[in-house]
C-alpha cells in the first residue's frame, strides 16, 4: 500500500539534517549530565555501601577476636581460681588436722595433769587419814584399856558386851579403829 | 494471516469509496510521520527528543542525588535500573579493566532510547521519536565516532584497521577476500544497521499501531457499512495486542542498541578480534 502513494509521500529514510544533529546534540548534553551528576553519586553509594560492608566485617572480626582473647582470659583465670581453691581447701585440711592433733595433745597434757593432781590429792588426804588414825588409835587403846581394867573382873559375859560395844562404837565413828580396837 | 486480512479490507473499502469521491480511508504512511512545525521550524519529534533527555535526566538524577548507603525506595530503582546497563551491559562486554569510561555513555544511551521508545506508548504524546530516521542516524554516527576513535586510541590507525579488517588466525590469500569484507562489514555497515533497525522498528510498530486504530475507526464510524464494525472492533483488539508487542520491542530495541554500541567498542578495545 506504500507503493500506491509513494510519489506523494516523503522519503522516511532522508530526512532533515536539523534532526540529525538536534538527536545527537541532545543526547551529548544527556550523556555530559549523566557523567557529571549521575555516574558519581552512583558510583559513590556503591563505594560506600562496599566500604561499609568490609568496614562492618573487619569491625565482627575484631569483635570476635576480642571475645575469643576475653574467653580464654576467664579460662585461665577460671582455672587459675580452681586451683586455688583446690590449694586452700588442702591447706585447711592440712591445718585442721593439726589443730585437732594440737587439741589432742592438749587435752591429754591436761588429762594427765588432772589425774596426777588427783592423785597427789588422794595421797595426801590418805597420809593426813592415817596420821589421824594413828593419833587417834593410841587415846583409843588407851581408853579402851581403862575401860577393860575397870570392869574387868566382873564377868565373862560383860567383858564381851563391852567389847562389842565399844567396836560398834568405833565402828560407827571410823572404819580403821575397829580394826585395831578388835586386835 | 488476520493482520494481513484486516489490512487487506481497510484497502478493499477505502478503494472503491475514494473512487466513489467520499472521503474514503487513507491508510497511514510516510506522511504520518510528517509533523508541521508548532513554531520557528520545531516540530514535535524535535520537542520529544528534548523531552525525552530532560526526563532521563531527571529521572536519573532524582534517583542519583542521595547516594545514600542505605538506598530509599526511589534510589533502590534507579539503582537497579543503573546496574542494568552497568553491569548487565558495560561490564559484561567490555569487560572489569576498561568499562567504566563507557558507563556514562550506555547509560545515557539506554534510557534515552527506552523514554524515546516508550513516547509510542505514552498517551496524548504517542509518537517513538526514532521513527523519524535523523535521529536514530544522530545516534549510530556518534556511537560509530566513539568506537572507532577508541580503537584508534588504543590501537594507532593502522593498527586498528588491521584488527578490524584482518580476522586473527587467517592467512594466505583468502585474506584477499576478507579484509575487504571485514572492513566494510566492521566499519562501513554497522552504523547503517544500527540506525536502520532502530528507525524500521519504531516506523514499523507506529504504522502498524495508526493502521489498526484508525482502520478500525473508520470500519466502526465511517465506513457507512455495520457489516465491517465487528471487523472494526476487531482491528481495535488486535491494535491492543501489538501495543504490548510494542512495549516488549521498543525495550528490545533500546536494549539492543546499547549492546551492540558496548559490543563494537569492545571489538574495537580488544588486541585480537
Amino acid at each position: 500500500m506504500f507503493v500506491f502513494v509513494a510519489a506523494e509521500e516523503p522519503n522516511p529514510l532522508l530526512p532533515p539534517v536539523s534532526e540529525i544533529i538536534l538527536g545527537a546534540v541532545v543526547f551529548l548534553i544527556l550523556v555530559w549530565l549523566v557523567k557529571k551528576y549521575v555516574v558519581p553519586n552512583f558510583e559513590k553509594a556503591f563505594a560506600e555501601r562496599t566500604a561499609a560492608i568490609e568496614g562492618g566485617m573487619a569491625e565482627a572480626e575484631a569483635a570476635q577476636a576480642e571475645a575469643k582473647e576475653a574467653l580464654e582470659t576467664y579460662t585461665a583465670q577460671l582455672a587459675a581460681a580452681r586451683h586455688e581453691a583446690a590449694r586452700i581447701r588442702e591447706d585447711a585440711r592440712e591445718q585442721g588436722a593439726a589443730i585437732v592433733a594440737e587439741m589432742r595433745e592438749q587435752a591429754q597434757v591436761e588429762a594427765g595433769r588432772i589425774t596426777t593432781t588427783a592423785r597427789a590429792q588422794i595421797e595426801a588426804d590418805r597420809q593426813q587419814a592415817v596420821q589421824q588414825l594413828r593419833a587417834e588409835v593410841g587415846t583409843l587403846a588407851t581408853t579402851l584399856a581403862g575401860r577393860i581394867v575397870g570392869e574387868s573382873l566382873e564377868d565373862e559375859a560383860r567383858q564381851r558386851r563391852t567389847v562389842e560395844r565399844f567396836i560398834a562404837e568405833i565402828e560407827s565413828q571410823d572404819d580403821g579403829a575397829p580394826v585395831r580396837g578388835a586386835r | 494471516m488476520s493482520i494481513v486480512g484486516i489490512a487487506g479490507i481497510g484497502l478493499a473499502t477505502s478503494t472503491p469509496q475514494a473512487a466513489s469521491g467520499g472521503e474514503g480511508f487513507t491508510p497511514p504512511g510516510p506522511s504520518t510521520f510528517e509533523y508541521p512545525a508548532i513554531a520557528a521550524g520545531v516540530t514535535k519529534p524535535m520537542v520529544l527528543i528534548v523531552l525525552a533527555a530532560v526526563l532521563a535526566f531527571a529521572a536519573l538524577y532524582a534517583t542519583a542525588r542521595k547516594a545514600a548507603v542505605v538506598p530509599g525506595k526511589l534510589q533502590y530503582a534507579g539503582e537497579q535500573g543503573y546496574t542494568f546497563v552497568r553491569n548487565g551491559i558495560a561490564r559484561d562486554i567490555i569487560g572489569q579493566h576498561d568499562f567504566m569510561k563507557f558507563v556514562p555513555y550506555l547509560v545515557a544511551l539506554f534510557f534515552f532510547l527506552l523514554i524515546n521508545n516508550v513516547f509510542g506508548l505514552v498517551p496524548l504524546i504517542q509518537f517513538p521519536s526514532f521513527s523519524r530516521a535523523g535521529f536514530a542516524y544522530g545516534l549510530a554516527a556518534l556511537t560509530w565516532i566513539l568506537y572507532n576513535g577508541v580503537g584508534i586510541y588504543r590501537h594507532g590507525v593502522v593498527g586498528y584497521l588491521k584488527n578490524q579488517s584482518v580476522p586473527a588466525g587467517v592467512t594466505g590469500p583468502i585474506l584477499v577476500l576478507i579484509i575487504p569484507l571485514e572492513f566494510v562489514s566492521n566499519i562501513v555497515v554497522r552504523p547503517v544497521t544500527l540506525a536502520l533497525r532502530l528507525f524500521a522498528n519504531m516506523f514499523a510498530g507506529h504504522l502498524l499501531l495508526i493502521l489498526f486504530t484508525i482502520g478500525g475507526e473508520y470500519l466502526v464510524f465511517e465506513s457507512g457499512n455495520l457489516a465491517y464494525a465487528p471487523v472494526g472492533v476487531l482491528a481495535w483488539l488486535m491494535a491492543t495486542a501489538v501495543s504490548f508487542l510494542e512495549l516488549l520491542v521498543q525495550f528490545l530495541q533500546a536494549y539492543v542498541f546499547t549492546l551492540l554500541t558496548a559490543m563494537y567498542i569492545s571489538g574495537a578495545l580488544s588486541e585480537e578480534h
